[in-house]
Parts: C-alpha cells; sequence; structure tokens
C-alpha cells in the first residue's frame, strides 16, 4: 500500500506550488495515506482488458471556424490585475529559464 | 585551449534532433476567437480564453487541424485516425493557465521524412531527416523584463506580461534522431530547417519568419566516440533565430561537448540559450527537480479523428514540393547552378516567379530582384519581399524597358522612386519627369549643342576616329538627364558627322 | 408572494397583478430579514436585480414577447461567472475579482428576463457536501439552523427552502445539486452533460463539472432547465442536439407503463432508517401511478466513490493552477524582491482552504510520472464499468431510482474533520456524474426520526432528461395529494419571517 512521507508530500506541494508550513505537512501526509488507501480500490477492478474513459461523451472533432471576434478591451483584460503597467500585467520577477 | 571543429569531428560522432515550432498564420488563435496580429499594442488580442480566466473554455480553431495535416502531408507523415489533446502542467507566468495544451502520446501525424541536399568534399550529397511526430499547441505570452542591467532575466526586479501571442496556434515538428551526418551535421541542420522552412511557406500556413519567431528552433545534438554504439549525452539549445545560428550553434555545442569529454568530463543533459552575439551557448538554469508535467487528456476538448475523406481533400490540395518547383523553374528559366542557389539564398524564388508569370523576361526579372533591389533592401536591411514594390511594378518596368520607353538608367530611378514610396512606376515617372525623350527636333538641338562645344571632338569624328563619339553622346545624355535613348542618340550624332 | 411558486410568480407578473420590481423588491427584503441567520447570500446585487426588473416591466408594458419566466428572480451560485459581479467560487483566493464576462448560463438568464439577485454561498470550488468549506462561513440549513444546507451548492438550496429566491443554480460534479436538494426538502437537476453550457463555470472537475435548475416544484426546475440548455460554441463538450422537452414531461408527470429500476446497491446498509421508509413509500405511490417497479444490479457502483476521489482531484489539481497571484484574484508576498513562485506559492497557500489543498496534492499525485497508470488510469477504466453498469440497467428500466443521500442533513462541524466520512455523502449521485448521464432529486417527505427532508432521486440516460421529470412530476403529485400542502409549508418560520 502507497504511502507519502513527508518529503513526497513536499514534494507535490512544490509541484503545486503551494507553501506549506512543517505541520501542514505532517498532517497531509497522514491524510494522504488514509485517503490513498481508500481510492486505491480502484485497483480491484481495473483490469487490462478495460478500456480506459477519460470522457462520457462520444462527441468528436468539435472546431470552430478560423473567424476573428472581439477581444477585450486592454482596460477589461488588466481590471483584475494585481498590478499593471505599459498595459501590461505586472509580475514579480521571473527566476528561471530564459523565455 | 580550445579544440578545433577538425579535433572534434576526428574523434567524434555528432547525433542531432530537432525540434521545430511553427506559429501558424491562422487569423484566430488556436482556442479562441482573438486576432493574431504581429506587433499589435499590448493585451489587445486577449480574452478570457486566452488569459486562462476562471470559467473560460477552448475550443480548438479548424484551420490549425487542417494546417498540421497538410504539414504533416508535406513531411510525408501518416495522418493518425485519433489523436488527442492533453494538458501539459507546469506553472509559468507567461502561461496563463499554467497548463499548455498540447498534444502529447497521441499526436495527429507521425513517421514523416525531410530530404535534404548540402554541398559536400564530394560533390552533392543527399541526407534523409526522419520525421518523429507533428504536433498542435499553443503559444506562451511574452514577457519584458524591468529593472537590472542587461534586460534579461537574471536580475530584472520585476516582469510585465503581454498575452496576444499566448494561445497563438504552434505546430511542433520533432525529428527522429539524425545520426551519420558527421562533419556536416551543423549544414544538415541548416538545410532541414531551410528546407522546412521552404516547405511551409509553399504550403501558405506560416509566416515561417525566424526573427519575428513564428519559427523557432530547437537542435539538440550529443557526441558519440566514432564507432560507439550508445549516444551520448545530449543538450537542447534554444533561442536560435536564423538559420545561420543554427550552424552555428550545432557546431559550437559539438566543439563545447567534445573539450567536456576530452577532459573526462560530463555533459550535462540540459537547456542552454544560445547568444546570438558570441555564437556560444548558456546554461539555463539547472533545476534541482526535474519537472513532472502530469500529462493527462484534456477533458475540455474531444478528440480529433480526420476521417479519409477529409484528408484526401487536404493531400489534393498539397502544392508542389519545393524541390522539384526549383528543379522545374531552373529548367524553364534556364538560370546556371551557381545563380540559381544564389536567387533560393536571397528568399528571390517566390517574388522572380510571381514577376514572371505576369509576363516579365525570366533573366530580366531576376536580373532587377537580384541586382538593384536586393542592394536597396540590403541598403534598408529590410526583406526584398517587404519593399514598396511588387512583382507587377517589375514587370511594368522590364516590359517598359523593352519599348524602348525607360531606359536602364531610367529604370532604375523608377525602381528607386517606388521603392522610396512615391507610388507605382507609372507616378514615379510621371511625379520625377523620367521619360524616353523621343521628340528628334530636342535631341538633335542637344546634338548641336554638343558639337559646339567640343568643336575637335566633333572633328575627329568627322575624320572618321568613331571612338571618339563616346564623349560628344555623353554630352547629350547628361543635357537630356539621361532621358534619351543612348543608341538612338548615336545614330543620330553620326548621321549628322557623317559617318 | 414569495411562498409561490416561480411558474405561479410568472402567471401574476403576466395577468399584471404583481410587477418584477415588487416581487425582485419582497424577495431582496427577505433576505435582509433572514440571511443573517440563514448565510445563503455571499454578494446581494440590489441594484442591478431591480434594474433588471426594471427593464423587465417595461419591456412587459410595451408589449414585448418575453419569456416564460421573465421577471422572476433567481439566486446563482457563486461558481458562474457574472460580468461586473463579485465572484469567488467560495474561495478567498478570487476575493474582489469580478470578471469582465458573462457565463453563457448568466447570459441565457439575462435573455431570459430572469432577475438576478446575487451570488451564492458554496463549498470553495465546488469540494465539498456541506457548505462548510466556504471561505466565507457556512450556509445554514433553514429546517434547522444548526445544520449543514448540503454541498457544494448549500447557498443556492438554502435559499430556496428560506423563501429567499423561487429559482437557484447550482452546479453538481459529483452530487453537488442533487444532495443539497435533498438535505433541504428542494428539486434540484443535474442535466445530461453537455447538456448546459459549462462556458463561465468556474471549473472544479471538466469533466464532471454541470450546472442545472434548482426549484421548488418540478414544473419550475423544467422551465428554469430549458432557459438555461442548449448547445453553446463556446463549449466544446456542449450537445449539439435539441433540449430534451423537460417542460412538457413535468406538466404531463405521467408514468404509466414506465420501467423503474431500483439500483440493489444504492439502497442497504449506511441509508439511514427514516430514509429508506420513505423511499421505500414513494417506490409504492409510483406503483399505485403506474409505473413498473424492478430490481437493477449495478455492481461496479461501490468502485464509484473511489474512482470520483482520483478523477475529481486530478482535474481539479490542473484547473486550479491559474489561481496563480499573476493576472487576478489575491496577490501575497510580492514584496522584498520576492520571485514570481514565491509570490504563486505563498498566495496559493493563503488563498485555498484546507479541503482544496488536499485535493490539489491529492490530484497532482495521482497524475504524477510513475503514478499515473496506478491511480488517474485505473479510475478511468472504473469509469468505463459504471457506464456499463448504466448502460445495462437502462436495458431493463426507463429510469433508475435511488435515496439521494443516505442520511438526512447532518450537524454543522459534525464531519468537518473526517473527509472520508464526508465523501460517503455523495456514494450515490456520484455514479451519475461519472457517466454523463442525468439525475434529480425531488423531496420526499420527512425522517420520521429527525423531521429533516429526504431526497429521491432519479437517474435517466444521456439526454433522456424529460424521463426524470416525469417521474419527479408524478411523485410530487402524489405527495401532494398526500400531505395536501407542499413540504415547504411545514418548514419552521425563521427569525425575520411575519
Ligand atoms: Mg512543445
Ligand atoms: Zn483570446
Amino acid at each position: 500500500m502507497s504511502t507519502l512521507s513527508r518529503a513526497d508530500v513536499a514534494n507535490l506541494a512544490r509541484l503545486a506550488r503551494i507553501e506549506m508550513t512543517d505541520q501542514e505537512l505532517e498532517d497531509l501526509s497522514t491524510e494522504m495515506d488514509v485517503i490513498l488507501t481508500a481510492v486505491a480500490r480502484v485497483q480491484e477492478v481495473a483490469t487490462s482488458d478495460v478500456k480506459p474513459t477519460s470522457h462520457p461523451l462520444p462527441l468528436r472533432n468539435v472546431v470552430r471556424a478560423d473567424v476573428v471576434t472581439p477581444s477585450l478591451t486592454p482596460e477589461a483584460a488588466l481590471s483584475g490585475a494585481p498590478a499593471n503597467e505599459e498595459q501590461r500585467f505586472r509580475v514579480p520577477q521571473i527566476l528561471g529559464e530564459e523565455a | 585551449m580550445s579544440l578545433t571543429y577538425e579535433d572534434v569531428i576526428a574523434k567524434y560522432e555528432p547525433v542531432l534532433g530537432l525540434e521545430v515550432h511553427v506559429e501558424l498564420n491562422t487569423h484566430s488563435k488556436m482556442f479562441c476567437g482573438c486576432a493574431t496580429v504581429f506587433g499589435a499594442e499590448p493585451n489587445t488580442q486577449t480574452c478570457p480564453v486566452c488569459l486562462g480566466m476562471p470559467g473560460a473554455l477552448p475550443v480548438v480553431n479548424e484551420k490549425a487541424i487542417e494546417s498540421s495535416i497538410l504539414i504533416g502531408l508535406a513531411l510525408h507523415c501518416s495522418v493518425t485516425p485519433f489523436s488527442r489533446f492533453s494538458r501539459k502542467n507546469y506553472f509559468y507566468p507567461d502561461m496563463p493557465k499554467n497548463f499548455q495544451i498540447s498534444q502529447y502520446d497521441e499526436p495527429i501525424c507521425v513517421n514523416g521524412y525531410v530530404d535534404v541536399e548540402i554541398e559536400t568534399d564530394e560533390g552533392p550529397k543527399q541526407f534523409r531527416v526522419e520525421i518523429e511526430r507533428v504536433h498542435m499547441e499553443e503559444d506562451t505570452g511574452k514577457s519584458l523584463h524591468v529593472g537590472g542591467a542587461t534586460g534579461r532575466i537574471h536580475g530584472a526586479d520585476y516582469s510585465l506580461l503581454d498575452f496576444n501571442r499566448a494561445g497563438i496556434p504552434l505546430v511542433e515538428i520533432v525529428t527522429k534522431i539524425v545520426p551519420g551526418t558527421g562533419k556536416y551535421a551543423p549544414e544538415v541542420a541548416k538545410a532541414y530547417v531551410a528546407e522546412l522552412r521552404d516547405i511551409l511557406r509553399s504550403l501558405g500556413v506560416s509566416d515561417v519568419r525566424m526573427e519575428q519567431g513564428s519559427l523557432r528552433c530547437d537542435a539538440n545534438v550529443s557526441l558519440r566516440l566514432i564507432g560507439a554504439e550508445t549516444l551520448g549525452t545530449r543538450s537542447e539549445t534554444k533561442n536560435v533565430n536564423s538559420l545561420r545560428s543554427v550552424e552555428r550553434a550545432v557546431r559550437g555545442e559539438m566543439i563545447r561537448h567534445a573539450e567536456l569529454l576530452n577532459k573526462g568530463a560530463r555533459v550535462v543533459q540540459e537547456t542552454r540559450h544560445f547568444q546570438e552575439d558570441t555564437g556560444l551557448t548558456r546554461s539555463g538554469r539547472s533545476k534541482e527537480q526535474a519537472e513532472d508535467y502530469r500529462y493527462f487528456p484534456e477533458p475540455d476538448l474531444v478528440p480529433v479523428e480526420p476521417d479519409a475523406e477529409w484528408i484526401e481533400k487536404l493531400r489534393a490540395s498539397l502544392p508542389e514540393q519545393p524541390t522539384l518547383r526549383r528543379k522545374r523553374l531552373q529548367e524553364e528559366w534556364s538560370v546556371p547552378d551557381k545563380e540559381m542557389a544564389a536567387m533560393i539564398n536571397a528568399d528571390a524564388l517566390d517574388i522572380v516567379e510571381a514577376t514572371v508569370k505576369l509576363g516579365a523576361d525570366p533573366t530580366r526579372a531576376r536580373g532587377w530582384w537580384l541586382g538593384e533591389i536586393s542592394r536597396l533592401a540590403n541598403e534598408k536591411d529590410v526583406a526584398i519581399a517587404d519593399l514598396a514594390i511588387s512583382p507587377a511594378d517589375v514587370a511594368e518596368i522590364v516590359s517598359l524597358v523593352s519599348k524602348g520607353e525607360l531606359t536602364d538608367q531610367l529604370a532604375r530611378q523608377v525602381v528607386e522612386g517606388a521603392i522610396s514610396g512615391e507610388g507605382k512606376p507609372a507616378q514615379v515617372m510621371e511625379s520625377r519627369g523620367l521619360k524616353v525623350v523621343s521628340d528628334e527636333s530636342s535631341l538633335m538641338a542637344a546634338i548641336e549643342n554638343a558639337i559646339a562645344a567640343q568643336p575637335e571632338t566633333a572633328e575627329k569624328v568627322r575624320n572618321g576616329h568613331i571612338p571618339a563619339a563616346g564623349a560628344l553622346i555623353g554630352a547629350v545624355m547628361k543635357e537630356t538627364k539621361g532621358q534619351a535613348d543612348a543608341a538612338r542618340v548615336r545614330e543620330l550624332l553620326l548621321a549628322h558627322l557623317g559617318q | 408572494m414569495i411562498r409561490l411558486s416561480a411558474h405561479e410568480m410568472a402567471s401574476a407578473l403576466e395577468a399584471g397583478e404583481t410587477t418584477s420590481e415588487k416581487l425582485t423588491q419582497e424577495h431582496l427584503d427577505r433576505i435582509s430579514s433572514v440571511d443573517a441567520d440563514v448565510h445563503a447570500f455571499l454578494y446581494v446585487d440590489t441594484e442591478g436585480a431591480l434594474a433588471q426588473a426594471r427593464g423587465v416591466d417595461a419591456a412587459r408594458k410595451n408589449g414585448e414577447k418575453v419569456g416564460p419566466l421573465a421577471g422572476v428572480p433567481l439566486a446563482l451560485k457563486d461558481v458562474m461567472v457574472q460580468k461586473g459581479v463579485p465572484t469567488t467560487a467560495g474561495s478567498k483566493i478570487l476575493e474582489g475579482w469580478r470578471p469582465p464576462y458573462d457565463a453563457t448560463v448568466v447570459k441565457k438568464l439575462k435573455d431570459a428576463g430572469i432577475v438576478i439577485l446575487g451570488k451564492t454561498n458554496m463549498d470553495e470550488f465546488a469540494m465539498g457536501s456541506s457548505t462548510e468549506n466556504s471561505a466565507y462561513g457556512p450556509t445554514h440549513n433553514p429546517w434547522d439552523l444548526s445544520r449543514i444546507p448540503g454541498g457544494s451548492g448549500g447557498g443556492s438550496s438554502a435559499s430556496l427552502a428560506a423563501f429567499e429566491a423561487p429559482l437557484a443554480i447550482g452546479t453538481d460534479t459529483g452530487g453537488s445539486i442533487r444532495q443539497p436538494a435533498a438535505v433541504t426538502g428542494t428539486v434540484g437537476v443535474k442535466p445530461t452533460y453537455g447538456g448546459v453550457s459549462r462556458y463561465g463555470l468556474i471549473a472544479f472537475s471538466s469533466s464532471l463539472d454541470q450546472a442545472g435548475p434548482c426549484a421548488r416544484t418540478v414544473l419550475d426546475a423544467a422551465l428554469l432547465h430549458e432557459v438555461i440548455a442548449g448547445h453553446d460554441t463556446h463549449d466544446a463538450t456542449s450537445i449539439d442536439a435539441p433540449v430534451p422537452q423537460v417542460v412538457k414531461a413535468a406538466r404531463d408527470g405521467n408514468v404509466k407503463g414506465m420501467k423503474i429500476g431500483v439500483v440493489k446497491e444504492l439502497n442497504g446498509d449506511g441509508y439511514q432508517a427514516g430514509v429508506r421508509s420513505r423511499f421505500e413509500e414513494s417506490l409504492e405511490l409510483l406503483a399505485k401511478a403506474g409505473a413498473e417497479i424492478v430490481e437493477v444490479s449495478c455492481p461496479n457502483f461501490e468502485y464509484a466513490l473511489a474512482a470520483y476521489y482520483l478523477i475529481a482531484p486530478s482535474e481539479c489539481s490542473s484547473n486550479l493552477a491559474r489561481f496563480d497571484a499573476m493576472r487576478y484574484g489575491i496577490r501575497v508576498g510580492d514584496e522584498n524582491g520576492a520571485s514570481a513562485e514565491s509570490v504563486m506559492n505563498l498566495t496559493r497557500e493563503v488563498g485555498f482552504g484546507r479541503e482544496v489543498k488536499r485535493r490539489i496534492i491529492l490530484g497532482t499525485y495521482a497524475l504524477s510520472s510513475g503514478y499515473y497508470d496506478a491511480y488517474y488510469g485505473s479510475a478511468q477504466k472504473v469509469r468505463t464499468l459504471i457506464m456499463n453498469d448504466f448502460t445495462k440497467a437502462f436495458e431493463t428500466a426507463d429510469v433508475l431510482v435511488s435515496p439521494t443521500c443516505p442520511t438526512t442533513a447532518f450537524k454543522i462541524g459534525e464531519k468537518a474533520n473526517d473527509p472520508l466520512a464526508m465523501y460517503l455523502n455523495d456514494i450515490a449521485t456520484i455514479p451519475v456524474n461519472m457517466a454523463g448521464i442525468g439525475g434529480m432529486s425531488v423531496p420526499c417527505g420527512l425522517a420520521p426520526e429527525d423531521g429533516l427532508p429526504v431526497g429521491f432521486q432519479i437517474m435517466a440516460p444521456a439526454m433522456q432528461d424529460q424521463r426524470m421529470y416525469s417521474v419527479g412530476a408524478a411523485l410530487e403529485a402524489s405527495l401532494l395529494t398526500e400531505w395536501g400542502a407542499p413540504l415547504l409549508s411545514r418548514i419552521p418560520a425563521l427569525g425575520g419571517a411575519k
């Protein structure tokens, strides 16, 4: 049975971009074990002869024509932004790879 | 101490892999109706969908699917009967939803190839670059880094985001590994990207402007000892923004890897960024922990299952292959190899063909585009296609010259005027007063004036020393401001002087 | 007036007995007097609602043709974006956000002249079964203020039971329309997946979410259903087919010759005695009305809950990634040259509640490399098995039925620290979402042991939503005959009630 260590949860929190206190990590790793044990039941019947269903609808090829429709005004686009400057979204410094 | 390229290839065999991202030139974005105009004011082409607002949903652009299928067919791929979009999950501020909708294990086209020809020591040689997959995805927004010394991301105080580019349809074309290129790896890489660009341009699916980012190449390079079986560790170089850079980046990485390997050091598998100024690559931040993209089928979209009828309709619309077209045009126009290569290098094939189609003589059309017009384009540092002169204008000028209504010299002025924005050839001729002087009485008056000004020269001509006539003709041309037909002036002058 | 059905209100408006402005004002007054106790609303759009009402009145006066529900007020679950009106999805991370666009459902409501009173409370991002997970405090069940009103759409169901609105919009990912309807004695319908546009519905789990009507009568639900349903080109998963004729079915309420299948697996141990007895009595009434009751078995339903708690968290871990403090919503920690990454981390730490974080972490794990096949992949296989069970069951029955929930409303705080116990509330409603079919909950009485409402669930095959309305209306009519008055007439008076 799967168990998640505190370090595992910390790694998941990093992937999910959520800061967590040690206490939260501790609590979550306990809770995750309980939940994972319960949900792992799916494996009992998920045999190789069963096809997965990712979506309940049998729809195919739903497309739209390549037609331009009105955009938001820049004011509307930026209206909810925590910060903006020069008609752009202002965000904290991006550490990481160069775009 | 740095190795020479010869040292590298004496010991190592390079293995290439190329990933090309192409921005499609659809009118609207991949998943929403926002326009895709390049260079628009920031955030004027955005909506809830491409800003990743809560509640917004994507709907696929039909034209983007068709363009992707066309690309696949042109690259000899098979179109898969069932393909699907997935979500590639990772956080990045320029990516509004913090996942990219991209095709993952079920791409739209697979298994094709592109043949490229390069010049080798043994003459022209063909290499086959196999295509692994062609898939659809969406572009990210653009960030402007503010503060810091360099304007680069490192050291910036904050960034400003423009999402006009976010959601523009991208097609990613991934090659299989390309072994066996030996020392020609850089040339093969460049020729592949060039060939791909020509194919995409012939399909009309993209602007394929590397400098504007509508065609972007990532070059994967690894080395192994000659004769070795296993592949070496590869690096992935991004930011390669011109054909020349593709070649330089591959060569540079080969040398860098070889230096590391010779020292017994390890090549790190990482993303590197090509520096246009130095021709070297620089390491991107090597992540302490690997990204896990957690791909899963995009639940907001349904699968794409192109039926045979759709595919065949698209196949029927495929244009002539660029290689075949080049061969055909070279034959039709009887162009020598070298000049053909020059024309391709100058990206002038389309425009010359358009001019010829409008009735111009191929040699003359080529002469104008590769000569005077290219010179002026160079001066202005723009592509010939971006000048304010069209194939129709050039065809008209060629026709006026052949009818004797313009001299070559006058025609050059017309071209210059048109490019300076003075209008169509007729307008330029009108406003600049450029017209062959065909009124013989005014020509005769100018001839009389020339003789009067240089009586000794005229005497020489009378005495049979014909070459001296040149000076007199020159004077006439000067007086008529070059608008006389020099041949006619010569005839009249010689007759007047009894020759 | 506020105790009438929406249909009756519409008739009064049509007859000129009142105006939409007056009707809207009465509801706004009711909200002022009782919502301090119920807390169904997160935002009351007094000005907007009155302006909309006046517009409908003017149109009517000018003799313009208006829709069948024009001028009737409605409460909108705060998970639907409405242009210019604060929309939070019950989360702190969206506090203060005013969307620049309308959801398709909102646009349809406005076009139909339905007056939007305001936004109702909900479990944060629709994750929960009690509305206790709202960042803005719980909603109280009007039947007993110490109890939960169901979730995630507890605000919508409570607003109906408290006569603050005759109509409401809910969304149902695992039962969030039906379970609140059941525990508040109201009607809630989850239409076939793809029947109502999801454009503008803040996504929890894209392949399961579906918006639907909430009301106090089956006919009201049907009338609202026809307003909001239909194909939408902005939603690639929207079904391009005519809307099932649910109003006609609700008016007819005819079950003669219909085969009603009782799902064996959804009616046994773990179901409260009073819930079971009311359910059995309802079956008898339906039989009396001419339906044939049969038993069907859906053996894989027992895995539905487990599969749901993999699929929904997986999709939500991705859907909620967009809440990153860059383009909208709150931003925390943007100081002293903090990086974008650290601001994202801090904002999401502060902005998301405990249950949301729990599910994001679970989903992140279920999708991560090396675990995908064992968790997300296996859950998708279970989804296939559940769909197969339904297909087979619908070969013998026209509709399937079960109690909507295993129990009546529990006390606020009772299950707050036991996620697994909380998840069990949705055991009977989840299979419907997994298969993308329609589900409805109609009130079927009060449990004798606690005097709290019990819900009767009806399930129909995809795009056969009218069948649920036929059965729901038939049951409603039979029960009305038995009781002599609607169930809600027995609800205790609220503090502010006159
Ligand atoms: Mg890509
Ligand atoms: Zn857009």
